[in-house]
């Protein structure tokens, strides 16, 4: 009798946890197949349940890779994530070596400072941005925007470089140095390499940030610096149209390829 | 000894860095709050005069003379507009008495004094109100805003007051966002906390599979999700069809789960859902198994097991996942934005509007002041407790 019980709660256990399971990456998914769809719908039209060819195409992939307008898009975002990854990366690396080092004073107020762009809600850092970066003539730029993304960023840089250097054998640097390499050799020959997977992912993160970033392309950018989340943003408030699909779906293939080098990244550091 | 004292400097090229290009952005736009000098730069003789003014009777003619003369220079400046639109904010249907004014000074030398000039142009300059309405929009420095951004306003004598209740719309916002973020942080732990265990408990390559449908959506971008859950709640969409072709929702009535608040709860609970699963499975991950089996040795039941030894070992990750989840929900505005229609906006959107839509930028700052002062408590509480250095990128 008991056993029965507990094997009905075990089943009903299973079956819930499976549901949320299906609540997490089922909406992802669902997304592409969709985007196949051969009809201005949003959801499968009876010859895509039969899987007649017929109902599935590729006209919104066409649509897009031949839209002006979503090329513009893919070079700007690259180019303003790159430039933002870039900095970010740079200066978070250097700072992630600083405030683990022993001496760090006031290490617990630096880098509450270093992770407030991660924590700020981003409407109000995007409109002081706006008013400062506007009396600067830097609104409507890429530079611009590379410097504001570089800021959303680069905790993302800290926090991954950190954590790999917590990992990081001191002896190592008092060993090369007691062999007469300067701190620069050090940091180059030494320090870097055995670091390099957790700056990488912090850069890869970088990147990830400022590819989908909108709010601060909305009130900072103009027409030149549209980028692949703004003209989405477009899209989704105007006239929604599977081509969005389509575009959301090279984005899932991005994240995913981002989440395999990042974790291939972290085994490596371990 | 060179070599350990340069070491920590090199956190100073990104601290500089931050507070140049986020913090001073931000310090400066919460500025704009409480600093307004425009009105009181475009016309100071004027506001000199009703400084001394005792704001009871229509003021002295050298008052009227010096705004029909300083509007009439403003309006060149193409600023009549601006100060309208300021002196409007104190006191609705003003702007276009100010416009009017500073039109007939333009038109200039003609009949009459300037007071005469001025009331013919509309008669409210003959209005005491309108004068302490400009002398109010005229402070430089001002706590305006705030007041606004709390529903509060100053009364005829300058005590503040509550505004009337159907003027009250910030402080029950905030409430509701408040109340919007602690349903999703609830319903994020407890759709998470049985993620993370079955995660944590599973042998390590099935782990690996199961935390990919944790990690894939959190490395997918924010408006692909945002999108997905568009696609699938719409009235025509594939969780209306799938309802309506099981026969639980009839054709006629599919419920409408986008472009409210339904929309906006489910949205933002599977976005913020990793951000709770990925700390409280890393520290379920710490915990050996054994030490529930020794606890049903000693003669516990399953469910005393949970709530006595497994339950207490896992509160700092549920703390820190709940904690991070909350903050991140206040400030939330692209998903709202999208998929929250009319009734399912949160505070950061009535920043935005503020910034884009009514250009009550003094309003936004303050309001956005608001917002900041109560992440940044959380963020305080959250530094304490868990430490900014141990937050995790999944």
């Amino acid at each position: 009798m008991e056993g029965r019980v507990a094997r009905a709660g075990r089943a009903l256990w299973l079956a819930g946890t499976g549901l949320i399971f299906v609540f997490l990456i089922a909406p992802v998914l669902v997304i592409v197949p969709l985007s196949f769809n051969a009809e201005p719908y949003f959801t499968f039209t009876e010859g895509m349940l039969r899987l007649d060819p017929e109902a599935w195409s590729l006209r919104w992939y066409e649509q897009v890779a031949f839209s002006g307008e979503w090329r513009g898009a893919l070079v700007n975002s690259v180019v303003i994530g790159l430039g933002a990854a870039l900095l970010a990366t740079a200066l978070g690396t250097l700072a992630a070596i600083g405030l683990t080092s022993p001496g760090m004073p006031a290490r617990r107020v630096v880098t509450g400072l270093l992770i407030s762009p991660m924590v700020i809600p981003i409407v109000i850092a995007a409109a002081g941005m706006f008013f400062f970066y506007s009396d600067l003539g830097l609104d409507r730029t890429h530079f611009g925007l590379i410097l504001a993304h570089a800021a959303l960023g680069s905790p993302f840089v800290v926090i991954a470089v950190t954590a790999t250097l917590s990992g990081y054998d001191r002896n190592l640097t008092r060993a090369a140095e007691s062999l007469g390499a300067g701190p620069l050799t050090v940091f180059r020959r030494i320090q870097l390499p055995l670091i390099a997977p957790g700056v990488l992912s912090g850069a890869l993160f970088a990147f990830a940030v400022s590819f989908d970033e909108v709010v601060v392309v909305l009130f900072m950018g103009g027409l030149d610096q549209r980028t692949i989340p703004r003209q989405m943003w477009a899209g989704i408030r105007e006239e929604i149209s599977p081509a969005i699909l389509a575009v959301a779906t090279f984005l899932i293939a991005l994240a995913v390829a981002l989440l395999i080098v990042v974790e291939r990244l972290r085994k490596r550091a371990r | 000894m060179r070599r350990r004292l340069r070491k920590p400097a090199l956190a100073l090229p990104l601290v500089a860095f931050v507070l140049v290009s986020f913090i001073a952005p931000i310090l400066l736009m919460l500025a704009r709050g409480v600093h307004q000098p425009v009105v009181r730069d475009a016309l100071p003789e004027t506001l000199a005069i009703l400084d001394a003014w005792d704001g009871l009777g229509v003021p002295e003619e050298a008052a009227f003379a010096a705004a029909a003369e300083e509007l009439r220079a403003a309006d060149e400046a193409r600023l009549a507009a601006r100060i309208g639109g300021r002196v409007n904010r104190v006191r609705s249907g003003l702007r276009t008495v100010i416009v009017a004014g500073a039109r007939t000074g333009a038109d200039g030398a003609g009949a009459g004094s300037a007071r005469e000039r001025l009331l013919a142009a509309d008669p409210a300059w003959g209005d005491p109100a309108t004068w302490r309405a400009l002398r109010t929009a005229g402070e430089r420095f001002t706590l305006r805003n705030y007041l606004n951004a709390l529903d509060l306003d100053r009364g005829a004598d300058g005590a503040v007051v509550r505004q009337p209740e159907e003027r009250r719309v910030y402080v029950p916002l905030l409430l509701r966002t408040l109340g919007v973020s602690a349903a999703v942080t609830v319903l994020c732990l407890l759709l998470g906390y049985p993620v993370a265990h079955v995660i944590a408990r599973a042998p390590a390559r099935r782990a690996r599979w199961l935390l990919l449908a944790v990690l894939v959506p959190f490395w997918t971008s924010l408006l692909v999700r945002t999108t997905a859950w568009i696609v699938l709640l719409q009235q025509r969409g594939v969780i209306n069809d799938l309802l309506v072709w099981l026969g639980l929702v009839d054709d006629a009535a599919r419920l409408t789960l986008v472009y409210n608040m339904t929309g906006t709860l489910i949205a933002m609970t599977h976005v913020l859902l990793p951000f709770m699963v990925l700390p409280i499975y890393s520290v379920m991950q710490g915990i050996p198994p054994r030490f529930m089996r020794a606890a049903e040795s000693l003669g516990a039941t399953p469910a005393q097991a949970f709530r006595r030894v497994y339950w207490p070992l896992t509160l700092p990750g549920v703390g820190a996942g709940a904690l991070l989840v909350f903050i991140l929900a206040i400030g939330y505005y692209i998903t709202p934005a999208l998929v929250g229609g009319s009734g399912g906006q949160l505070f950061s959107n009535m920043i935005a509007f503020h910034m884009e839509t009514s250009l009550n930028w003094g309003l936004a700052a303050a309001l956005g002041g608001i917002l900041l002062a109560v992440v940044g408590a959380l963020y305080v509480l959250y530094e304490r407790t868990v430490g900014g250095e141990n937050l995790r990128l999944g």
